[in-house]
């Protein structure tokens, strides 16, 4: 195993390759917060023995860097994180060895390697999608008419600071309530389950689904009788077309695609 | 029939709860297995928040030594916090199963582990949100067996109203039996009901079941005596005990999960048992004899089960780390195999000695020292021979200065207060002896740079200890001891400022005693508080003292007795226990006499190095003391494989 490999005296192997990442959490798995990912990855490194790099010290810690991470209890199908190697390896390798290492539902997508920048200059904005069971699809689309009409919507977020008002409307891009969709409803068949596609800029503090929700509660009164799912769907640097350019984009153009075996 | 998962129920009510992923499942390690291929089904339990319940060894063990029984399926159920209570309750959500959540209703078998009888609440709001009635005689076969285990069951009879049944001892081989009679008696298609299968479980003479058996008491209030009410129910039930843990080598693929928990890290007991001697150590007297699991098997089982988890740490876990025979080579191999490796490796319940700054400086190779603890448990000489806890002043503060000189910066000590014949002299030697620590680890180190932490936890006399017969204290006296204490440790500022003070007070102790010391009549002043909102009484924030005072004060009466007879009142030779027909395998007059010995001050050594001195264990159960040395040592580990771990 490659665990128990000395280490160089006075220190940790450098780093030789980094790898950007992107996963899912999926299902029941959303309710996993960031930490807990956090948890179950590095242990995935361990059990799936990626030769991971470890910064120096008398606590050396795994070098592991994630981008903004979805909320708990918010579904995911783009988030990243890079991690930093001490030997070559191969990013498919790396997909499937780290996938089969954590609980199904945390899901390694695909994997490139680095080649310069970085993951949080790629990402100024977030694509969602949001379930509503129980809402009509004409109900959605007039609350958001009401909300995309007002210039700010002021809402609280109970924080661990206490509570906070923020804009819901200032960052958001994009908000539709599309009549008819092709994504099938989660719940229970035969209850009306509105949809609404979001597209939201990364603002400090950040605008999240929930506080959209509360804006079209506010500006516009809609009432959740059971709570929404929401899903990102991508994350991204907005163009000016509002397109989302993938993150991995860069570098998987830059890579020679499937390094070297290691 | 299959039952169906209230998950779709349940994710409903999870954005509104704190920590969800607490109550979602799908942690590493976790055994999803078909319904209705099982012939038993197990749900197994710790009566406590997730965080707490899912590192418990004890239901990890039995949870993997059960599913590997191809037509049995065992699944786990923790406490839920009251937040979800109220929406379970709310939207009409019954108790469920992390591994998918079916319904604990559904099974066959519901077996808790208590390791305090502070859970005892915890497991009747379990019950109920289960929809399991409250008192075993209300069930019917549609419910499931409700089965006690863990130390606490050493004296189950003030939860006997709620329980169908209590397991003493070790429960590997146990849990097998009873399923193998569960497995049969459906086979046969359940004959004689519920009562039925419960008396061939008695019939074991290893399961109790409180139903068979009545409690008749005396005018004064105590117990006249304590008979089986049927035939061929055995008028005492007996402990089990799982000899050579080489053959039991769990868990081997430990549960590793998602919400973070109390102990991240694969645990592995390195023996089992305890012939110290502490009189106050139920565990020690309950587990009884040493069995040590090979080093080659410790080896194998960190190897497997940090390739398995993940983990980043290994604990070697026992009631005395160091007196396994090997400790000295289990430590240095381990260090050995894992340098470099960023795997800790750490010894807890080490006892006060040099030989453990050894042990210590092996695993902490190149990390950090952080702090190591000690637990001399009394504070004056005196007293340590009273709860045979054999460590001279000089050897503790010998020790406490090699840790300080080898590096280490901060040395906890652990006492207890409360201890019988404890005076506050006795206490206030705490502080001297604290003092002296800190004034020898300046002068040995030349540093005012060191710390000392005294803990100090309330006594609580347990069954089948020599401390059985004790009167605990008021929760005034040892309010009024640890003031004087804190005062003590101050009264020199130079030295007080080193020393960090520590301290539970005295209230929760003596309604643990209450509890651990009851009798039939006490459950129903569990049922009163629990009925009041009591919950996780384990946890300061959600213990209330006055709760349990007001029950008693209500409840109690009506038997002649009152929470002062159950706690502060010393029992005598001939009193009738209410767990004397529950054998640990101790024989009470060996008990009696070591109660003598310790208010006459007179220690007794540990029979591992010492002959025999009949405490009655071994040939009433026929076992034996199994120790090393075996002469093996742990090889550095070959790397088999150093790519990445790919699935084929």
């Amino acid at each position: 195993m490659s665990r128990t490999k000395p280490q160089p005296e006075g220190g940790q192997a450098p780093v030789v390759q980094r790898v950007r990442l992107r996963y899912a959490k999926r299902g029941p798995m959303r309710f996993t917060s960031h930490r807990d990912f956090a948890r179950a990855f590095e242990r995935a490194i361990l059990r799936a023995n990626v030769p991971i790099a470890y910064s120096q010290g008398f606590t050396p810690h795994p070098k592991v860097s994630y981008a903004s991470a979805a909320p708990t209890g918010v579904a995911s199908e783009a988030e990243y994180v890079e991690i930093g190697l001490r030997e070559r390896a191969d990013p498919r390798e790396l997909v499937w060895a780290l996938d089969a290492a954590l609980s199904p539902g945390l899901d390694i997508l695909e994997a490139v390697e680095a080649t310069g920048g970085s993951l949080a200059e790629r990402i100024d904005a977030s694509a969602w999608r949001i379930e509503l069971p129980g809402v009509t699809a004409n109900a959605a689309r007039h609350a958001v008419d009401v909300f995309l009409a007002a210039t700010e919507v002021p809402v609280e977020r109970l924080t661990k600071q206490g509570r906070r008002t923020l804009d819901a409307r200032g960052p958001v891009v994009r908000l539709d309530a599309p009549q008819t969709s092709d994504a099938t409803p989660s719940e229970v068949s035969g209850v009306p389950c509105a949809i609404l596609d979001l597209v939201v800029r990364q603002v400090t503090p950040s605008v999240r689904p929930d506080d959209v929700l509360s804006g079209l509660r506010v500006a516009a009164d809609l009432e959740l009788p059971v709570p929404p799912r929401a899903t990102r769907l991508a994350q991204g640097v907005l163009t000016p077309q509002g397109e989302l350019v993938d993150p991995l984009a860069a570098d998987r153009d830059a890579a020679v695609i499937g390094a070297p075996p290691p | 029939m299959s039952v169906a998962s209230v998950f779709p129920k349940l994710e409903r009510l999870l954005p509104e709860v704190s920590k969800p992923i607490q109550y979602v499942g799908g942690e590493l390690g976790a055994v999803v297995k078909d319904w209705d291929a099982a012939t038993v089904r197990w749900v197994l339990s710790y009566p406590d928040a997730y965080e707490v319940g899912l590192p418990n060894q004890g239901v990890q063990i039995l949870y993997e030594v059960l599913n590997e029984q191809a037509d049995v399926l065992a699944e786990r159920t923790y406490a839920v916090w009251p937040d979800l209570e109220a929406l379970m309750r709310k939207h009409a959500v019954p108790q469920f199963t992390v591994d998918t959540h079916r319904p604990v209703r559904a099974f066959d078998l519901f077996g808790i582990s208590f390791a305090t009888e502070l859970g005892y609440t915890n497991m009747l709001t379990m019950l109920d949100l289960a929809g399991i009635p409250l008192d075993s005689r209300d069930r019917d076969e549609t419910h499931p067996i409700v089965i006690a285990g863990g130390h606490a069951a050493f004296n189950p009879e003030p939860i006997a109203d709620f329980i169908d049944a209590a397991v003493l001892g070790d429960g590997e081989e146990a849990v097998l039996e009873i399923t193998a009679i569960v497995r049969d008696w459906k086979a046969e298609g359940c004959p004689g009901g519920r009562d039925e299968l419960l008396l061939r479980l008695a019939r074991t003479e290893s399961v109790y079941v409180p139903r068979f058996y009545d409690v008749d008491y005396l005018p004064d209030g105590r117990i006249q005596r304590v008979v089986p009410n049927r035939a061929d129910v055995p008028f005492r039930v007996h402990k089990r005990t799982t000899m050579d843990l080489d053959a039991w080598p769990y868990p081997k693929k430990p549960l590793v999960p998602l919400a973070e928990t109390v102990h991240e890290r694969y645990a592995v007991e390195i023996f089992r048992g305890c012939t110290r001697g502490c009189r106050f150590c139920q565990a020690g007297m309950i587990t009884r004899p040493v069995r040590e699991r090979s080093i080659t098997t410790i080896g194998e089982m960190v190897a497997e089960g940090l390739e398995f988890s993940g983990f980043g740490e290994v604990g070697l876990l026992s009631l005395s780390s160091a007196d396994h025979s090997e400790i000295g080579n289990i430590c240095s191999g381990l260090a050995d195999q894992y340098q470099g490796s960023n795997v800790s490796l750490s010894l807890p319940s080490t006892r006060v000695d040099a030989f453990n700054i050894t042990l210590a400086e092996e695993l902490s190779r190149g990390g950090r020292r952080t702090g190591l603890t000690f637990a001399p448990e009394g504070g004056s000489e005196r007293i340590r021979r009273v709860i045979n806890k054999m460590v001279s002043e000089e050897d503790l503060i010998r020790t406490v200065v090699t840790a300080y000189s080898n590096g280490w910066r901060q040395v906890k000590l652990y006492f207890m207060c409360g201890l019988p014949t404890e005076t506050d002299e006795d206490v206030l030697q705490i502080a001297r002896l604290a003092h002296e620590v800190i004034k020898a680890g300046r002068a040995a180190t030349g540093s005012k740079d060191i710390r000392c932490t005294v803990s100090i936890g309330g006594f609580v006399p347990k069954p089948h200890t020599p401390f059985q017969w004790a009167a605990m204290c008021s929760p005034e006296v040892i309010d009024n001891r640890l003031k004087l204490l804190k005062q003590a440790i101050n009264s020199d500022r130079s030295l007080g400022r080193a020393i960090g003070y520590r301290y539970h007070d005295g209230q929760p102790s003596l309604i643990e005693g209450l509890l651990s010391r009851g009798d039939r009549r006490v459950g129903a002043v569990i049922r009163r508080v629990w009925e009041d909102g009591g919950r996780f009484d384990g946890w300061s924030e959600h213990f209330s003292f006055q709760r349990w005072v007001d029950a008693a004060a209500e409840v109690l009466p009506q038997f002649g007795v009152d929470l002062d007879w159950y706690t502060t009142r010393e029992r005598d030779e001939n009193e009738v226990l209410p767990w004397d027909h529950l054998d640990s395998g101790l024989d009470k007059e060996w008990l009696w006499q070591d109660w003598q010995d310790a208010l006459s001050e007179y220690e007794q050594p540990d029979c591992r190095w010492t002959p025999c001195f009949d405490c009655g264990v071994c040939p009433s159960m026929d076992t034996e003391i199994q120790i090393g040395p075996t002469g093996k040592k742990l090889l550095p580990l070959t790397p088999v494989n150093t790519g990445l771990r790919v699935p084929s």
